[in-house]
């Protein structure tokens, strides 16, 4: 839209006087008489919010009905045995001691780990390393428009496209693994290289997106730190030691734990290549919740299951809480 | 997820544009001024590197591309060549349902019957519904947010902020209940419903745009004698175009991608989305030699909408793609 390339204004300034991480909340409306409340104002505060009501009226049946009255249901269907035709049937929390001896939720505990550390890890070193060198190299939206693609793809067009990439005995990867000489693996056939495999499949899809994320964070760093450190010799790599990391701290942590939310709940890539296979090595949580609801017809032991994902994600954001509280201060 | 997309600033000076923030702030971001570049060792690799990036990045999608041209029946004779086997379009043939079961079979396909245009459609239908939905609802919830005083407004707001932090997962299945019990199950309004009123996503990122607009203009609207509703409609609207496609833009490409909830009920032949057929193609291709020039070919119909959605408004989605910590 805008015309870009703008021939060098004068100060460069950073494009967010938004500031770093948490948008300082403006005051709401620079409003009106704040003094005597006459019958006019009251009769104009009452109208007003009666449009009010009807702006957020569609907001709020939406969130009442499939928000907020379905997280009430969830939790209550957490403490029945119910099988989806007969009426649920309270057991208190049965479900939840069930859940404790259950080898396969253990199993689908350590699965959803492991994915999340595998995927999480590879992909924020990833996307540093691509926002860092897009920081220091190139402003072009083509090279960002190119990263960012595999995002606006569907989680299971990808998953298709790497099962088939993967296959293994006429997949391209096993023919490049031949062409040097080593075996060919089953990517989505072995239980050692499911989880990892599925992992870095999530990370080819999201690595640009989160580099673009990291990217706009570097973008708030002030430019003349980085003419300091050059007029004082300093090389790249300890540039980004010593500015570019601690200052990139913050937005680092938030992205890091909204990426970790994406992460627990995976299931797509899952569904359509290994179905929770080989020998449940790929059950992870979510694929867990889906295979005792709708195919086990467990209802309210997968709503016990649920509950579990749901504390896991909130004891995450409230990670996320402390850590940006604790580095607010770190760009000042 | 788009959590952390933000809204280009609203042009605090008389500039009309409402393009994300990049475009005319560039600079903002360039860490120094831009000189010639001396190529020295560390710049060759580092472009390298991003280079073999984009190259990762890219390949796939070529391999679809070669994939879907080849001929399914001999495409295992020359699985590492770079171009497509025995080059036809017979593998779209078949995705389309143009090809007779004969000519099907003979390139390797099922022979099954597949309606991609049907499914193409469905997808259609539920992404349009599902933006216009969000987009209209999402802009009025904003602006009540943003711009107007009311009694428990940031209780509301409050709300709605831990709807972000419940997993979908969570309400699914009780949605599902929820449409069952309703007898909307393998129907539009089922697969539609639950997304079309409100996603909180878009509340905030329109809020945050709206939040910065100047209360001059507002004021002066006012003084013409336009209420909340006209203020809304012929000035704040029109001002905020740009935030407001990039939303639609954004959504559209979720709802678009979405998986587990139309899987859920909306599975039926005749409402079933292009994820979901594909799942579904996936899983009937036959025993021992799948159709993966026909299975390549349904998903690049699946991606090309999406990609050339975005061939035309990189730009603008790039440069939204920002930080502003909604949580």
């Amino acid at each position: 839209m805008s015309s870009t390339a703008p021939s060098g204004p004068a100060l460069p300034q950073s494009p967010a006087g938004d500031g770093p991480v948490p948008v300082p909340a403006r005051p709401p409306g620079r409003g009106g008489g704040r003094g005597a409340q006459s019958d006019g104002a009251r009769a104009r505060q009452r109208r007003e919010n009666l449009v009010a009501a009807g702006f957020i009226a569609p907001s709020l049946l939406g969130f009442g009905v499939f928000y907020f009255w379905p997280t009430l249901r969830g939790l209550y269907f957490s403490l029945t045995d119910f099988d989806f035709f007969s009426a649920p049937a309270f057991v208190g929390l049965a479900n939840y001691q069930r859940l404790l001896e259950d080898p396969t939720f253990w199993n689908a505990m350590r699965v959803t780990l492991l994915y999340v550390a595998i995927n999480i890890g590879v992909q924020t070193v990833l996307a540093l390393a691509i926002a860092v060198l897009m920081h220091r190299l190139t402003q072009s939206t083509f090279v960002r428009s190119v990263v960012v693609m595999p995002y606006l793809v569907a989680n299971v067009v990808v998953a298709l496209v790497f099962f088939w990439m993967l296959d293994a005995q006429i997949g391209i990867v096993n023919q490049a693994l031949a062409g040097v000489g080593l075996d060919p693996v089953a990517f989505f056939g072995d239980e050692a290289w499911v989880i990892p495999t599925i992992a870095l499949v999530n990370v080819w899809r999201h690595m640009g997106y989160t580099a673009l994320l990291l990217f706009a964070g570097l973008q708030m760093i002030p430019g003349h730190l980085y003419e300091a450190a050059r007029t004082d010799g300093a090389s790249e790599w300890r540039m980004f030691w010593s500015i570019t990391l601690p200052l990139l701290r913050p937005v680092l942590a938030v992205v890091l734990v909204i990426t970790m939310i994406g992460s627990f709940q995976v299931f797509d890539t899952v569904a359509v290549t290994a179905a929770g296979g080989p020998a449940d090595a790929s059950r992870v949580l979510q694929y867990y919740i889906f295979d005792l609801a709708f195919q086990r017809l467990d209802y309210g032991y997968a709503s016990a299951v649920s509950v579990v994902l749901l504390l896991i994600l909130m004891a995450v954001a409230v990670v996320q809480l402390r850590l940006t509280r604790a580095n607010e201060s770190d760009l000042g | 997820m788009a959590v952390t997309t933000e809204p280009s600033r609203p042009a605090a000076d008389d500039t009309p544009t409402g393009t994300a923030g990049g475009g005319g702030a560039d600079p903002g971001g360039r860490v120094r001024p831009r000189r010639r570049p001396r190529p020295t060792a560390g710049r060759v690799l580092a472009w390298t590197a991003l280079v073999g990036i984009m190259a990762i990045t890219l390949f796939p999608f070529y391999w679809m591309l070669r994939t879907a041209l080849s001929d399914g029946s001999v495409l295992a004779t020359q699985p590492s060549s770079l171009l497509p086997v025995e080059p036809t379009t017979g593998a779209f043939e078949r995705v389309f349902g143009l090809a007779t079961t004969e000519e099907a079979q003979a390139q390797g396909g099922s022979g099954a019957a597949i309606s991609f245009w049907r499914y193409l459609l469905n997808s259609v239908l539920v992404a349009t519904v599902i933006t216009a939905g969000q987009v209209v609802f999402g802009a009025m919830a904003a602006y009540a947010f943003a711009r107007m005083r009311w009694p428990g407004r940031d209780a509301v707001f409050f709300l709605f902020l831990t709807a972000l932090m419940v997993p979908p997962i969570f309400t699914q299945l009780p949605n599902f209940l929820l449409m069952r019990d309703l007898g909307l199950l393998n129907t539009y309004p089922a697969i539609i419903l639950p997304f079309f009123f409100m996603t909180p996503f878009a509340i905030f990122f329109l809020r945050q745009f709206f939040l910065g607009i100047s209360s001059e203009v507002e004021e002066a609207a006012r003084l013409d004698g336009s209420g909340h509703v006209g203020t809304f409609v012929r000035i704040i609207v029109p001002m905020s175009w740009g935030p407001i496609t990039t939303l639609a833009l954004l959504q559209y490409v979720l709802a678009w991608n979405e998986y587990f909830w139309p899987l859920l009920v909306g599975s039926a032949q005749d409402v079933r989305v292009l994820t979901v057929a594909l799942g579904i193609f996936r899983s009937q291709t036959p025993q021992g030699t799948p159709d993966w020039a026909g299975l390549m070919a349904a998903t690049l119909v699946a991606a090309l909408p999406v990609l050339l959605l975005f061939a035309v408004t990189s730009r603008k989605i790039v440069n939204s793609i920002g930080f502003s910590g909604i949580k």
